[in-house]
């Protein structure tokens, strides 16, 4: 989340549009019925009408995989009756700046594409710099060729008719949305959108976000209270896991993942740090080596050095151009390539998509580690419907696992919000923490490696490897310690010009990631994480202070947020470029006097007015603005609709481009699609429901197994009336990839849509159930109909659009 | 009775999470039993002795067309003229300081005059134990100064409880804020009940809400004219008996059935 949980009842206008908030984020609705209590206006755009449709003002439904389309609608409305905060767009933005002469757009395409390959080069995309390297602007938005026409330009196409025909979404509906969120505009009114895995389970799902943002600059409702772009995360620490890395691409803190070619440290800080001739910008990745630095000496310690380039060389590195999704690494284990594989904390064979081929790629590797709470369907694949266990050769080990109340640490809540907590009871006979297991793991192959050397033992002998508390176990302070950043050897900050003399001793937490050093005397395992603890060592994200002094919710005193405790970022664009908030009645930030009051500011600089000292507020950004233009995309820098991998349509109505360009397509036997088969005519889209977690380790809880005791489809009063089926009926549902048996829920919660001239069905699956557990259920985990293909960006699947046919069983 | 207390249940608050079901379920110690999905998110189906509180679920159309999906947690009122404790001849159901209706396990004989006596259908029969349940609006932890276990776990301010008069206040200001068809349910019959609803839509919308609750006649007949005489008669038992004789006939109520159409699974 840009803002936080609290923050969302100080918005005037809530879009939930790619989420089921009450049904997925039960606790943090409550803030949104806050907002609603306010008078906001709160709006859920989705296929289902759900829990969610329940407590909003209104439900509008859409076709799965068409948000781009709605939302493209929105920016041509917004801009064609001029509902946009003007001081905002103009100098908060890059709408001013100058797109590149070699840029172009045509019939679905971006300039750059190389058909064969699937994929951008992305040279064009770029705006006009002057000599000395500043962006040319034109503040009054009418150069033809600036950010603003050129948006202005994209969007023209996406007219109520065309976005109604292929969303479904009827035209009084859209403008009634189109209205009622334009509005915030208005420099006193604040919109903030919700959205969780309705919105990245798409083959466009990181430019269904980016169509959002882009909205968000037009209205000006980044940085401000009440505003944001608010992504729901999951369970309880996804944040803190997608911060510390979880995904193959990235380091602690977002940093980049290496590749090959980037073979030494000085070759990686010239590619990844970030440049600006503009004295306006504050550009603050320029401080990219002192993170990367910091980092390398929290994992080597002492033994990272100068001479050693900090130990850069022992990094893994990625092969150029090459993926590892979760998708990717179980193409290669289908096709043989993996040897062994640690499920930590998942159960793979009900999440992951195409369970068909999930399970079969299981069954080639030689030995899987899982570590969970219960047994699951990952675990016990080898015993699953259709296995003969005999015929199986891996080896499964399942450690038992603490639960999350059986162990201490930081939990980061999705408003990057990091709480200690404590743990609540010892976990059951042998179980113990991911910690304890991992370090245990890691000595054994650190004595292995110390006796028979192996290939390349020095990133496993040299890792820093002191995290255990007096009794052996794993210190969960001493890696929150290391992972905000220590002093590793004395140094002194002096500001001749202030008088001012910071003495830093060495083994001191560093107390803010601005005093990070790249020369090696920090060391931060996670340079976002660097002020969570204070110099002297207090730990921040105990602190439980209730105190609210902007009013807003903030709660300053309350655990620790990163960035510094900040708990909107950019919040500076929260005032006007005098510094004076644009919503006096909302005052997140002021300029007073010579520094900033209410949150902590996105850095020191006074307001743009001050053609000297002033800085742009979107300090992240190399040109310091916020981008409606987008070059860093996969499949182009304005947001285009294009249908799902598999949909009803064998046309785009927009372009003459079915299929988002950039998609990458896996090729095994088990890979198949059926766009447009009168055989699967039915859109199909999966989600959890609030009484399971995911791939449904509760199924083991008998309370919430009474709930939601089995698979279920959700199918529209129509539909069932022309199937004959019936409600509480078994049913059979099935795509081109696999097919479940489950029950029919027939409701008045789904509705036919009409998309281009013709009736399209829609129906929706619950992920959370597989054959392990209860006993003798059948076998009905709905991953079995999706695809493994996903958004070229991410690589997140597309769980949330797929055709499907529906008969009784 | 020193300090009467309410329950609001305001349903334009609720998102169904069911956190109030489960919550239930795991302070007053019921087991789950193994369900089936009938085409609902509702389950189990009804009330059970194993199931004190329990969301409804129900989707309705309203006259402008417009589709609600109503969510209404059912479970004990707790009236002040509490047909259950009027009926109960061993007193195993009483009227607590708070208002709220408990039970004696160790007191109840079984004899389900309470089921038949109760408006809302709230009493069920564990034929395990030949005894009933019901919510008693966790008197312990009210005894300790706590909320009830539902109210507790209740994420949105659906659930209150506190002072009567306090609650109906509140209760009242809501209705009038949501407007339209909205009203206050529960203090108007049975002299005031200690669960009380801010319901959105017309009584009459909602499934398994009576719109005027009332004690049986025969019951009140019973109770306050025959009773006082054959309790100096005979033992609780005896009487129990006779009085299910008066209120139903010499027919059985089905052993299997919890309540309407609700079959124990």
């Amino acid at each position: 989340m840009t803002n936080h949980y609290v923050d969302l009842k100080n918005s005037d206008c809530i879009l939930i549009m790619g989420s089921n908030a009450a049904e997925n984020h039960p606790i943090a609705f409550k803030w949104i019925l806050r907002a609603k209590d306010r008078g906001a206006k709160i709006i859920h755009v989705d296929p289902r009408f759900t829990r969610t449709s329940a407590r909003c003002d209104y439900h509008v439904p859409l076709r799965s995989g068409t948000d781009i389309a709605f939302l493209g609608g929105m920016i041509k409305h917004i801009i064609d009756n001029n509902m946009i905060q003007e001081e905002y767009v103009k100098y908060y933005t890059n709408a001013s700046q100058i797109v590149s002469l070699d840029y172009d757009f045509q019939d679905g395409l971006f300039t750059g594409y190389d058909a064969e390959k699937g994929k951008y080069a992305k040279e064009t995309w770029t705006t006009d710099k002057d000599e000395a390297g500043i962006p040319i602007r034109d503040y009054t938005l009418q150069d033809p060729r600036c950010v603003y026409q050129m948006l202005k330009k994209h969007y023209e196409r996406y007219t109520l008719d065309k976005v109604s025909s292929i969303t479904g979404v009827s035209k009084d509906n859209l403008l009634k949305v189109y209205n009622e969120y334009g509005a915030t505009g208005a420099r006193d009114k604040a919109g903030t959108e919700c959205y969780a895995l309705g919105w990245t389970h798409h083959t466009v799902g990181s430019q269904n976000i980016r169509a959002m943002s882009i909205i968000q600059l037009l209205l000006g409702n980044m940085g401000v209270a009440g505003g944001g772009i608010n992504a729901l995360r999951g369970e309880p620490n996804v944040q803190g896991s997608t911060d510390h890395a979880i995904l193959y691409n990235i380091l602690p803190g977002y940093l980049k993942m290496p590749s090959g070619p980037v073979d030494t440290l000085a070759k990686y800080i010239e590619k990844y740090t970030s440049k600006s001739t503009d004295p306006q910008s504050a550009n603050w990745y320029q401080n990219y080596p002192k993170y990367t630095v910091s980092f390398l000496k929290a994992i080597w310690g002492a033994n990272a050095t100068a001479e050693n380039e900090f130990g850069y060389s022992w990094l893994p590195k990625l092969d150029d151009g090459k993926h590892h999704s979760i998708m990717h690494i179980f193409d290669a284990m289908y096709a043989g390539k993996v040897k062994g594989f640690f499920a930590y904390g998942s159960n793979l064979a009900v999440s992951n998509p195409n369970t068909t081929k999930v399970r079969k790629g299981l069954q080639k590797l030689k030995w899987m580690v899982n570590v969970n709470i219960f047994d699951n369907e990952t675990a016990s694949f080898w015993r699953g419907p259709g296995v003969d266990p005999k015929t199986v050769d891996t080896e499964v080990f399942l450690l038992p696992a603490a639960a999350s109340p059986e162990k201490e640490g930081s939990q980061s809540n999705s408003g990057r919000l990091v709480q200690w907590k404590y743990k609540a009871a010892n976990p059951p006979e042998d179980a113990m923490s991911d910690g304890d297991i991992t370090m245990r793991i890691m000595d054994a192959v650190r004595d292995l490696y110390k006796k028979e050397g192996g290939i390349f033992p020095e990133p496993i002998l040299n890792l820093k490897w002191d995290y255990r508390d007096g009794l052996g176990r794993f210190d969960a302070l001493k890696v929150s310690k290391q992972i905000n950043g220590q002093v590793t050897q004395d140094f002194v900050i002096e500001d001749l010009v202030a008088g001012t003399k910071e003495i830093y001793k060495k083994g001191e937490t560093v107390p803010s990631f601005a005093k990070l050093m790249a020369d090696g005397s920090t060391s931060s395992g996670n340079w976002l994480m660097a002020g969570s603890f204070d110099q002297k060592g207090e730990n921040k994200m105990q602190k439980r202070g209730k105190e609210d002094p902007t009013g807003l919710g903030l709660y300053p005193e309350w655990a620790f947020a990163w960035p510094l405790n900040r708990k909107i970022i950019y919040n500076r664009a929260s005032c006007d470029l005098e510094g004076k908030p644009f919503n006096p009645k909302m005052k997140l930030l002021e300029w007073v006097g010579d520094k900033w009051v209410g949150d902590i500011p996105d850095g020191p600089w006074p307001p743009l007015a001050d053609k000297e000292k002033g800085k742009f507020p979107f300090i992240m950004k190399a040109d310091g603005v916020g981008a409606i233009f987008g070059p860093g995309m996969a499949e182009g820098p304005f947001p285009e609709h294009y249908e799902p991998m598999e949909g009803p349509l064998t046309k785009n109505p927009l372009s003459a481009q079915l299929h988002n360009p950039a998609v990458k397509v896996f090729k095994s036997d088990l890979d198949k699609y059926a766009n447009a088969d009168q055989k699967f005519p039915y859109v199909c889209t999966t989600y959890s429901c609030t009484e399971h977690w995911c791939s449904g380790f509760t199924r083991w809880q008998p309370w919430l197994l009474e709930m939601m005791p089995e698979a279920y489809l959700e199918i529209g009063e129509k539909l069932a009336e022309k199937l004959s089926i019936k409600n509480g009926e078994r049913i059979k549902v099935a795509s081109i990839r696999g097919e479940v048996e489950c029950v029919a829920m027939v409701t008045k919660r789904l509705v036919p849509f009409e998309i281009e001239g013709k009736v399209v069905h829609e129906v929706g699956m619950p992920f959370n159930y597989g054959w392990l557990v209860p006993e003798n259920a059948p076998d009905a985990s709905a991953n079995y109909l999706t695809s493994a293909v996903g958004c070229p960006n991410t690589f997140c699947p597309e769980y949330k659009a797929f055709m499907v046919n529906v008969s009784k069983a | 009775m020193n300090q009467e207390l309410v329950k609001l249940i305001d349903l334009s608050r609720c998102t169904a999470c069911r956190g109030c079901q489960v919550a239930c379920k795991q302070w007053n110690e019921q087991p789950a039993k193994p369900t089936r999905n009938f085409g609902s998110y509702q389950n189990p189906p009804d009330l059970q002795w194993n199931t004190w509180t329990l969301i409804r679920f129900q989707e309705h159309v309203d006259q402008n067309g417009t589709l609600k999906w109503l969510f209404r947690k059912d479970g004990c009122m707790h009236c002040t003229d509490a047909g259950c404790v009027k009926v109960c001849p061993t007193a195993a159901l009483y009227h607590t300081e708070f208002g709220s209706v408990s039970l004696h396990p160790d007191k109840c004989i079984g004899c389900k005059e309470c089921m038949a006596a109760c408006p809302f259908s709230i009493p069920k029969y564990n034929k395990e134990t030949n005894k009933i349940s019901k919510c008693d609006l966790c008197y312990t932890r009210l005894q300790a100064n706590q909320p009830p276990a539902c109210v507790l776990s209740c994420p949105t301010g659906a659930l209150q409880i506190g002072i009567k008069d306090a609650m109906l206040t509140k209760a009242y200001k809501r209705a009038k804020e949501l407007g339209g068809d909205a009203s206050v349910y529960g203090d108007k019959f049975v002299d005031g009940t200690h669960v009380v609803y801010v319901l959105p839509e017309k009584v009459e919308v909602y499934d398994n809400l009576p719109e005027s609750p009332n004690i049986p006649l025969s019951i009140i007949v019973w109770k306050d004219v025959l009773k006082p005489a054959g309790l100096l008669a005979a033992g609780g038992v005896m009487a129990g008996a006779f009085l299910h004789y008066i209120t139903h006939g010499p027919k059985t109520p089905d052993e299997e059935t919890t309540s309407e159409g609700g079959k124990e699974l």
